[in-house]
């Protein structure tokens, strides 16, 4: 599935990746494949990806929103260290 | 007959004035572009946000959702935020900002500007220079944000105004700034920052509904997500004008260069004639002096 990690500023990240980790309002969650539509506004912490090869992928956000939608993800972060 | 030695000065002073304006104009064209790629970076962003934002409206009454942001009262204390530039040489960009920024205060805000109730927060040392000398009441200037236009420096000034405004410092918040269409053309801005209104579920029907699940619940994330998207629009402001000023800048310096080229043109020409006829006299001196002393 495709991610989309976009700031204000700039795009972080475009890929493919197997699945995301994300510091939900009401605690983190993960995202995998064919997972169900959702949209969630994020707290700061990490999102940790792992891509097509396996290798994890970490940036650190400060809030934002999260939607996921036909296995396509687009993640609103305010900043990324 | 002109001198000619003045005319040498002045055609030397006019070429070195023609060097630094077509200078300024390539370093403008150059800022231009840099700063053109932020609005450009910034547009994925704002459409996704307002594309959530109005979906989630859709589905939920105005009702249910009790926005801070969206307070409409009669106003009394008016907060203008005006956005100029911190340099000059870039023709009538501040100056139409000062004109229109005089002409709202006098005719639709004398009521509060006479009671003390209007204030101005100037972003640009041009507008907050002009105004220091009036009599309105002016908040600290925020220039140093054009030091460096980021997402975070701008949004902290937007955090300042939009607190400001729920702790009913102001009951209105309006921008005026240029807006940028094209390098030559600034559209002179004036819009309602706050109170906001809810976004406007335009084009209902046309997106098919998908059953999101949302965390923590549709109330939570449009309260989270409108003074996002507050920011993101005085971000843009402040951007459009950045990218409008070098704009404004690039077009007057190449006017100037343009106006420089056609004097050297006419200094010159001046110059030859001046040279020639001088010469003729010379030799005429020369001719009738030797005609003498036959």
């Amino acid at each position: 599935m495709r991610i989309e990690i976009i700031t204000p500023d700039i795009k972080v990240f475009e890929g493919d990746i197997k699945s995301v980790r994300v510091p939900g309002k009401k605690g983190s969650f993960q995202v995998l494949k064919d997972h169900a539509p959702i949209i969630s506004t994020l707290e700061n912490g990490p999102v940790i990806m792992v891509d097509m090869d396996g290798r994890e992928i970490v940036y650190e956000i400060n809030g934002g929103v999260i939607e996921v939608k036909a296995n396509k993800i687009i993640l609103l972060a305010d900043s990324v260290n | 007959m002109a001198n000619l030695k003045a005319l040498r000065i002045r055609i030397a002073s006019v070429k070195s004035t023609k060097q630094i304006t077509s200078a300024m104009k390539m370093v403008s064209a150059a800022k231009l572009r840099r700063a053109q790629d932020k609005i450009v970076r910034l547009r994925p962003y704002a459409n996704k946000l307002y594309e959530i934002l109005v979906g989630l409206s859709q589905s939920l009454s105005d009702s249910e959702v009790e926005n801070i942001y969206g307070r409409e009262s009669s106003p009394d204390k008016i907060l203008l935020v005006v956005i100029t530039s911190n340099s000059g040489l870039c023709g009538a960009f501040n100056s139409n900002v000062i004109k229109e920024t005089r002409r709202v205060i006098s005719e639709k805000y004398f009521d509060q500007y006479s009671k003390g109730n209007l204030k101005i927060l100037a972003i640009g040392k041009k507008g907050y220079d002009y105004f220091r000398k009036t009599p309105v009441k002016m908040l600290p200037d925020k220039n140093r944000l054009f030091f460096d236009v980021s997402f975070n420096n701008v949004a902290k000034v937007a955090e300042e105004v939009m607190k400001s405004f729920t702790s009913g410092e102001f009951d209105r918040v309006e921008l005026i700034y240029n807006q940028f269409k094209n390098a030559a053309v600034q559209n002179l801005t004036n819009e309602v920052f706050l109170p906001v209104k809810a976004a406007s579920a335009e084009g209902k029907g046309k997106a098919y509904v998908v059953d999101y699940i949302y965390e923590p619940d549709q109330e939570h994330i449009v309260k989270e997500l409108i003074p996002k998207s507050l920011k993101i629009q005085f971000y843009k402001a402040v951007l459009d004008s950045f990218v409008a000023e070098h704009g404004a800048r690039m077009t007057s310096m190449h006017k100037a260069t343009d106006n420089a080229t056609g004097m050297i043109r006419d200094l010159t020409l001046q110059y030859n004639k001046a040279r020639q006829a001088a010469i003729t006299n010379q030799i005429l001196e020369v001719v009738s002096g030797a005609e003498a002393l036959k």
